[in-house]
Parts: structure tokens; sequence; C-alpha cells
């Protein structure tokens, strides 16, 4: 360890990690500390990456040159594409994970990144020089300077963990909590809140009688998440799925009024989309069973995670709760489950490129912004790594507009409308899923990334080849036709109507029901042109061709949005002087304001008559 | 907009202009209080002190100007955002002189409050979010409202019945959208997914409503803007005359030239309260005149959108046969329209004869316009002619075009939903023109959030592993 850097990185999970490698790659002297060198990267949940959204998200961090993806990949133990059913904007990439090998390689490629260095010790204070940062101060009295700081503290700060009536502070399971930065940043004038999460019981796999279980595999031909050469999965474990019933639910009842939920203990609030499994039980008390998802935790374990069982209530009820679950009869523990409480700062204190409005210099990522979620984290972290660089060497913030990315729909969300429950990804979030999917993401954004200088030049040319291949195919579509002799056996046999003179490809392609490796069966001529195709490229043609309307839809609309988003508001317009406005929205305007039209009419509250009242006012 | 968006406290005259018992002068904005309480004086002269009372306390006081006594009023104060615009208000009742009003108002401009543009006090109201648009909108139409009918439906508006359906169809839209939502986002849960053919069922019920509330647009601008009454009839069959002797003045051009209309000529009057809109057209005949051909042209035009044709025509100088020549041709042009006959130029002595002659025609009236004979008749046919059209105020009507266009648009992204739905498109692609729909009808009333929609589905469904 050096004394002085230009950025140092509080915290090594998901955020952290992202925030370090951007930041090196891109050229500065990053340090990253973290409590423990052991516990790099911990899921500290469940040992999956991706899902619906957050898979997309994992995509764009590895299109713009994060690790995510890559770490992903080399540790996967089981590949699903979930929606498959849907449109291909709804294809979602989701894996479960080798734990301890996940973080490891996470280790070993920060250990191959050039310019970080690593100390393990706990930040106790950060260090200002006026309304700057300045560097952080060790719970073992060093100081270290740096010109840039990226808090990413999970949940570290002020952990509260509880189990039944027994609580006792810490940051995860087994480890310290931190203590002293939530009161010095509050102190200067900084709010703060309390969230809740909670995880379930981790099983003795040896003990589970899966033959009692629905077996869940992976897929036959299983994809990835990196757009660089890595490998899919080549050997996979099955997850299983079982079901709470009445029986267990009455033995959780008999534990509610020991249940820190119930009693008023837990103050912060907690996602109503991972619910515990008593507030499931409470909630919709009008059904007999819940789902429960049995996954291990990875090759070289018997560990197994009880997904959907996530609980707070005193050990022994979860114990003889879990006993009474089809499959688990004779299950044995190897740690109880439990909820944990954590101070986060409204992300509505952020700039967009997550910096913080009080400290220059300063940013934040991750649960600390009152997210949840590995994908969201490290998406957070690999933004302020890159805007942390940027701000020291005085260039523009890098930010991505809600019709680029989740990751901009995640960013500004979180800054003009802030959170009360911990903020995960839905694509319902995103106005522009159509645009926004998997498959695109680095047609989306790895031009970007290159231009950051955060992927090399190959990675570039793969994309520029994609477009360029794509856009012959759609042409080849469009200039051939094909005869009714030649088509009409195959439409017959996938009950499509017959055709009864030539017609174009593309006309046909259109059907609901027909796609292109269905044609190249059957057309040697568009079989062998297509042999000369990467597949990335065949499907990103087939996709544009197939919902081309729905698609140019979407993209005028979010360009008549980005209308709105490109009429600035002077940062220091002072909004009490528009009387008209209602209370609600000057407040809000006061507190958050917003650099646009398109932030000011997404804050939560704010009315459509008060963004016209605003455009009169500003002689629009 | 910049121009009536102005600081300031407003005081204008709220009672009609004119004398009568008492007058209400309205004063609102910032310094209301204020400003009445320098001219307001109690009993035995002192100041009286308004800033302390409560708000809804009405005060009895002098007001004095130059040291006399201007008129003894009431003073009833409104505190924000408790009043009409949501602004400190005060509310004089005067007697009611046109002399009085006038000296008040000016006194009051002396103090510091600058007169009040028109429905300016409304714009105050919206902006400070007393209403929604739709209400705002309303107040307008009240305010403008000439005819009972119009008065009600505008009081409704007014009291958020049209917002109300609005914030239904919103709700039932929303709960579409969030079963769909759903099988998007938490396909992987163990949720029960909403069938297709329920959803179908769901969109179909929506735009029923959604195209009843479009159809009422038609039926509310009728209210609005008066029930469109075209006058038809040969050249010089009287109809001038009989527009005339309708309206009780001289404002057609009458003269014994047949074809001198040439234009249509509008005007109202209110016939119980129900607003017509008479449109005198040009004679109806075949002509070589170029102006006077498109004085026909313009007359069909004026039949195909008319609520009520009433054919006029000369009893003396035509036959049955004729007249059903006549009706024949017209018909043609007549589409929702319904057409009331009338037999013109008849003197007392013949009306048993002509009666005789024209029996057998429904819908047929016997005036004289010259001698404004039947002419009350004439309006009672008229007035019962309104009543089949069934118009209850007690439903929904839309009275505002840019509502009407909202609602049809939001009906052309319904279809389109529907139409995904009958090709089994993916949820994503029903998801768009559903978002399309909800913000088109929030164009009406308030947008709706992706928040919204997550909500709604984690109060209904049990997510999460």
């Amino acid at each position: 360890m050096l004394d002085k850097y230009d950025i140092i990185v509080v915290g090594a999970g998901h955020a952290g990690c992202e925030a370090a490698a951007a930041a090196a790659n891109l050229g500065s002297k990053v340090l990253l500390i973290t409590m423990n060198m052991q516990n790099i990267a911990q899921m500290s949940c469940n040992p999956a990456m991706g899902g619906v959204a957050k898979g997309q998200i994992v995509r764009e961090i590895d299109a713009l040159g994060g690790y995510s993806g890559i770490v992903t990949d080399r540790s996967t133990i089981q590949f699903k594409m979930l929606n498959l059913s849907k449109g291909p904007a709804m294809w979602s990439p989701r894996a479960q994970n080798d734990r301890a090998q996940f973080a490891a390689i996470w280790r070993e490629m920060l250990e191959n990144t050039p310019n970080l260095d690593f100390w393990q010790d706990t930040v106790t204070s950060l260090i200002f020089n006026n309304q700057t940062i300045s560097g952080v101060v060790t719970n073992s009295g060093s100081k270290i300077y740096s010109k840039s700081v990226i808090l990413t503290n999970g949940t570290f700060l002020n952990g509260l963990i509880h189990v039944g009536e027994k609580n006792f502070s810490g940051g995860r399971s087994g480890e310290r909590a931190s203590f002293g930065i939530t009161e010095q940043l509050v102190d200067v004038g900084f709010k703060s809140g309390r969230m809740k999460t909670g995880t379930p019981p981790r099983l003795d796999g040896r003990s589970i009688d899966y033959s009692k279980m629905e077996i869940q595999p992976g897929d036959i031909s299983p994809c990835k998440f990196s757009f660089t050469p890595t490998l899919p999965v080549s050997h996979q474990l099955p997850c299983y799925i079982t079901y709470t019933s009445p029986d267990v639910h009455e033995i959780l009842k008999e534990g509610f009024d020991k249940s820190p939920m119930f009693t008023g203990r837990i103050q912060g609030l907690g996602p109503r989309y991972c619910p515990s499994i008593e507030d499931k039980i409470s909630r919709f008390s009008e059904r007999d069973r819940h789902q429960l998802f049995v996954e291990p935790e990875g090759k070289n374990t018997v560990e197994v995670y009880l997904n959907g069982f996530s609980t707070s209530l005193p050990q022994d009820v979860q114990y003889q709760a879990i006993r009474k679950i089809k499959g688990l009869e004779k299950v044995k523990i190897f740690r109880p489950g439990y909820a944990i409480e954590y101070d986060f700062f409204p992300p509505t204190q952020l700039k967009l490129s997550l910096e913080t409005n009080y400290i220059e210099n300063l940013f934040f990522a991750g649960q600390i912004n009152g997210t949840t979620g590995y994908e969201e984290a490290a998406a957070q972290g690999l933004i302020a790594g890159i805007n942390a660089h940027r701000k020291i060497n005085q260039d523009e913030p890098f930010i991505l507009q809600r019709s680029e990315a989740y990751i901009g729909v995640l960013i500004d969300d979180l800054i003009t409308k802030g959170t009360d429950e911990p903020y995960r990804m839905f694509t319902s979030r995103a106005e522009y899923r159509l645009i926004l999917r998997q498959d695109n993401a680095d047609i989306r954004l790895t031009p970007k990334a290159y231009d950051l200088g955060l992927v090399n030049v190959n990675r570039l040319r793969s994309v520029e080849r994609k477009i360029k291949e794509a856009g012959e195919i759609i042409k080849y579509f469009k200039d051939t036709s094909v005869s009714p002799d030649e088509i009409n056996f195959y439409l017959g046999t996938i009950d499509s109507a017959p055709i009864n003179q030539r017609l174009k490809l593309i006309s046909i392609l259109s059907r609901p029901s027909i796609d292109i490796s269905g044609l190249a069966s059957r057309l040697n001529g568009l079989h062998d042109y297509l042999s000369t195709m990467n597949s990335d490229s065949i499907h990103e043609a087939e996709v544009l061709m197939k919902y081309q309307g729905y698609i140019l839809r979407e993209k005028d609309l979010a360009a008549k949005f980005l209308k709105l988003d490109n009429i600035p508001i002077d940062p220091n317009f002072d909004f009490d002087k528009v009387k008209n406005l209602s209370n609600e929205s000057r407040e809000k305007f006061s507190k958050m304001r917003p650099l646009n039209f398109g932030q000011a009419s997404r804050i939560s509250g704010v009315s459509p008559s008060d963004i016209s009242v605003l455009l009169v006012h500003l002689g629009r | 907009m910049n121009e009536i968006i102005r600081e300031g406290t407003l005081a204008a005259l709220a009672t009609p202009h004119g004398s009568g018992a008492i007058a209400v002068i309205r004063v609102s904005g910032p310094e209301a209080i204020s400003i009445t309480e320098g001219i307001f004086f109690g009993k035995n002269l002192q100041p009286k002190k308004l800033r302390d009372k409560k708000g809804f306390s009405i005060h009895f006081g002098q007001i004095i100007s130059d040291g006399t006594v201007l008129d003894e009023v009431l003073l009833s104060i409104y505190k924000a955002p408790r009043s009409y615009t949501g602004e400190d208000m005060i509310e004089i009742s005067c007697h009611g002189s046109e002399y009085i009003q006038q000296q008040l108002l000016a006194l009051l401009y002396q103090q510091g409050c600058r007169p009040a543009n028109p429905g300016e006090f409304t714009l105050r109201a919206f902006l400070n979010g007393k209403f929604d648009l739709s209400q705002a909108e309303a107040v307008a139409d009240l305010i403008a409202s000439n005819s009972g009918v119009s008065h009600q439906v505008a009081m409704q508006q007014m009291r958020g019945g049209f917002s109300n359906k609005i914030k239904t169809l919103r709700s039932n839209l929303i709960d579409f959208a969030s079963l769909i939502e759903l099988e998007l986002d938490f396909s992987e849960e163990d949720v029960e997914f909403a069938n297709r053919e329920d959803l179908k069922k769901l969109i179909f019920q929506i735009q029923q409503v959604v195209e009843k509330l479009i159809k009422s647009f038609e039926l509310g601008n009728v209210i609005k803007n008066g029930i469109p009454v075209a006058i038809v009839g040969k050249p010089n069959a009287g109809k001038s005359t009989l527009l005339n002797a309708l309206l009780d003045e001289e404002r057609a051009i009458v003269s014994e030239i047949p074809g001198t209309t040439r234009d249509t000529i509008e005007d109202e009057i209110r016939i119980e309260g129900v607003l017509f809109r008479f449109i005198d057209t040009a004679g109806i005949r075949k002509t070589q005149d170029a102006i006077e051909q498109i004085g026909v042209h313009k007359a069909f035009e004026t039949i195909e959108q008319a609520s009520i044709v009433l054919y006029v025509f000369d009893a003396h100088t035509m036959s049955p046969g004729d007249l059903d020549f006549e009706i024949d041709a017209l018909r043609n042009h007549l589409k929702n329209s319904q057409l009331l006959i009338v037999a013109n130029k008849i003197d007392e002595e013949d009306l048993d004869y002509l009666r005789k002659e024209f029996e057998g025609y429904e819908h047929l009236i016997f005036i004289s316009a010259k001698e404004k004979l039947f002419i009350d008749d004439l309006k009672l046919k008229l007035i019962s002619f309104f009543d089949q059209r069934a118009v209850q105020v007690t439903e929904t009507v839309v009275t505002n075009a840019r509502h009407a266009d909202a609602l049809r648009r939001a009906n052309t992204d319904l279809f389109k939903v529907l139409e995904g739905l009958g090709k089994n498109l993916s949820g994503e692609f029903l998801a768009m023109d559903i978002r399309h729909a909800l913000n088109t009808l929030g164009e009406i009333t308030g947008e709706v959030s992706s928040d919204d929609l997550l909500a709604n589905i984690f109060s209904r469904f049990c997510i999460g592993k």
C-alpha cells in the first residue's frame, strides 16, 4: 500500500470490485480496501447471477467492459435462458454459480488488473477538505489519501442481524459491522435511512431427499453472459423445487410472536418482491403452499441454498418448520436464515454520475444507495468507477439514457425518484424494453466503452462486424423472393397459409410462426448464404425484421421523450419563484434539482400540469 | 400563456354586470386579506383586523373610501389553500348598484389589486391543484354555459363525474397491464397467469366504455354548442322569414327575390333551457348561377351535419305529390338527423282543408312565419325531438374536443391490444400498446408510472423467491 492514490474504493463486493476494475483499467491508481481479503466478491445471498431484467444488466456490464459477465461464465454450474416463450426482448439469461469459484475468479481477475492495490482494513472515517474528499482513515489508524473515494459498503454500515428475539451487530453472517461513516456523513448534511433484507437457511445437501422434489435442470444448449470468448458451462448441476404446506405454516405462525418482523424490532423497510416466508404466510394467508427452490452452492460443497425461505424467525422454529417440508424431513442446517438491517443514503442526494451532491469526488454505489441485487450493485460500481476516474481527469461524466440501457433506467430512477424499499430492476421499469435487449447490449454499449477506453479495438470490431452482417442479412431477405413451389410444402407443415405468387423472404418471415432457422432448413440458397454468417448476426437480423414495427414505434417514442430530456433547467433555478407550482412539486424540484424537463417529469408526485406550468414559466 | 400567469392579487366582479340586489366582488392572491383590511372598518369606524380571523368566517362592516362610507358589506374570508383558487381569498358582498360595484373595484385597484383576466381565478385554482385539467375545463364550460342542460353537464364534470369515469377506466387498464407485466417480470414465480380469453374480455369491456364516452361527445357537443337545426326548402318558401320569426328579430335577409340567402346564416335560441342553433340555408334548386350553386352545395352540407332538419314549403303552391318528390330527394342527405316538415304560408281559414290534403305525413306542422302563427307549436315540436334523443345528463357526457381526441387515440391503442391478443403476441408487445393507452388517458387526468403497476402486482400476488 502507498499513502496516496487516485481513487480509493471502500468495500469489495460486486459494486466495489467493478468500480476498482473500471477505474484501474482506465488508468487510475486504485486502492481497494476490504475488511477481509478472503471475502472478496461474496455472493452473500443466492448463488445466482442474472434473471429477468438482471440478466440484461449483466450483459450491459459486460458490453461496457465490466468483469461480472466473465466471472459468471467461468463459475456457472447451471444456465437457463428465462422467458424463451416470449419475444426476444424478454429473453433473460440466468446462471447458478459456484459460490466459492465465483469469488476466487473475481479475486484472480482483480489481482491481474494493473494499477490496482489491495488493503485489508476497516475504514472508520473519511477525510474532507472543505467540501471535497481527500482520503480515508482506517481502524488501524492509517490515513490514506486520494483524489476520489467510492463507498460501496453493502449491508455493513451499522449492520444489525436478527434471528428471532436475538440480535447482534454484524455486516454479514460471521462478519463484523462497520461504524462511524454514517454518523460522519450525517454530520455534514447527508440524510440516511434504514433498510432491511433477509436470507434463508443453508442446508446440508447430504440430508436432503431429492427424490421427493421436482428436478429443474439447466438448458440443453446453454448460452452465456459475456460477449468475450468465454465458454458456456459444460457440466451442469440441477436445482430442485419443493413446496411449503399448511403444516409448515402452522409451525412458522407459532414463532410470529418472536419474529422481529412482527414485534416491530426491525424498523428498516424490506423489499416487497422478496418477502420473508413469514411475510408471505401472513399477507397471503389464502395460499396453502409456497414454492421453494433448492439450489446447490457449488461443485465441491454439499451446502444448499433454500431459495424462497428467507426468514428471521427463531432458530428452533426455522428448524422444526423446514423438517415438515417435502424432501427435507431429515434435513440438517448449516446456518439459520436471518434478517439484517443496515444504513443507506437516499440516492436522491447523488448526481447522475453517482457523485454525491454535498462532497465533491465522493461516489456511492450499491446497497448504500438503497438497491438490492448483485447485478444492480455491479452496474453502479462500474459507472461510479468510470465517473470517479473521469472526474479527477476533468472529463464530462458518463451518463446512460433510459433508452440506452437498463443501467440508465436504474440510475435515473434512483436519482430522480429515490426509493423507499430496496430497489430491484424489473423490465416494467423500462419504457423502452423492446430496444433494451440482452442480444444487442454490445451494439448499444460497446462503442461507448471503446470511446471510454474500457474495451480494446477487437471488441469494437466484433460489434461492427455484427452490425454489418445483420444489415446484409436484412438486405438479402428484402431482395430475395421465393416461389410457391419452394415454400408451400413447408408452410403446410407449420399450419401457415400457402402463398400463391412469388413473395419476398422478409414478408414470409414476418408471419408469427415463421423463424429464420425453419426457413433455412427448407431453402438451400438461404441455408448456404447464412452459413457464411455468425449466429449472433443472424439472431440480430431476425429480431430487427420480425419486430420491426414495434421497435420503430418504440424508437420514435424514445426520441420524442428525449426532447424533454434535452430541455435543460438551470441548476441554480429558483423553483420558489414559480408560485403557481403545487407545493409538493416545488419542494421536490427544490430538493431533487432536476437538470432537465425529462428528469423533472419523472419525479414521483409531480403532475403533468406542474411540468406545463414550469415549461410556461421558462417561456417554452 | 405567460401573459396570464402573472403574480399579484386579483379583484373582479364575480356576479354578472348590471344592477341587482347584491353583487359579489372576489379578491384573490397573497395580499387579498391585507388589502381588504385597509378599506374595511367596523361600526365605530375602527379598523378591523382581518388577518387574525378564521377561514370560512363572515364579517359585517363598512367600506370607507376617502373618509366616507361607500357601502355596508359582508366579507367572507377564505384562507389558503382552502378556497376556490387555493390562495387567500375574500368575497365582498355589497349592494348591487353599478355605482357601488365600480367604486369598490376602483378602490381595490387603487390599494394594489389588479383586474382579473377572464378565467384567471379558475386558472389559479388549476395551477394550485384545486382542479385537474378536465375539471378546470369544465369550469370554463360552466361559466360559458348558456342552457340548462349544458349547465348540468358542466356541473357534473366539475364535481368530477368525468374524471371519476376516466379513473375507473384507468384502474381497469392498470389491472390489465399488471397481469401482463406479471407474466413478463415474474414468469418464474408460482403465480397463476391470466388466461388470454379473460384478458380479451377485460379489454373488450374497457373498450365499450371508451366507445360510449366517444359517442357521448357527439351529444355533449350538441348540448354545449346547441342542437344544429337546418332550415331547408325551395327558394322563397319562407325560410328566412321563419328564422326571423323564431328569433323574433330581423336578422336574415328577407326579400321577395328567390335565392336572396346565398350563405348559411346561423343563430341560437333557447327553448325551455335547451340551446338550438338554427342554420338558414340557401334554397335548394337547380341553378346556373355559380354563386348560388355554392349556396346549394353548402345547404346539403348543413343538412348532413344537422340534428334536426326543418323542411319548409309553401303550402299553397306545393302539392303532396311534389312534396313527396322533394322529401325523397332530401332523404339521401339525411344522415342521423330527424326531419320535421313545415307547411308555411297558411291562413287560418285554410287550415282544415290543408290538414286534409297533407294527411298522413309524420312530423308535419302548419305555420305562418310571416303572421307568426303556430310558432309556439313548432318550438314544442323541436323540444319533443330533443327529448327523443334521450339525453340523460346523469350519464357522463364528454363535451371537450381534447378529451374526445384522447379517448379516440386510446381506443386505437386498445384495438391494437385486441389485435395483438388475436395474433397471440407475447406480452411485451401488448404492454406497449397498453402503456400508450394509459398515457393517452393520462392526458386527461394524471399519469401512471411503472411504480403504480408494480405496487398493484405486489399487493395482489405473492412474489418473491
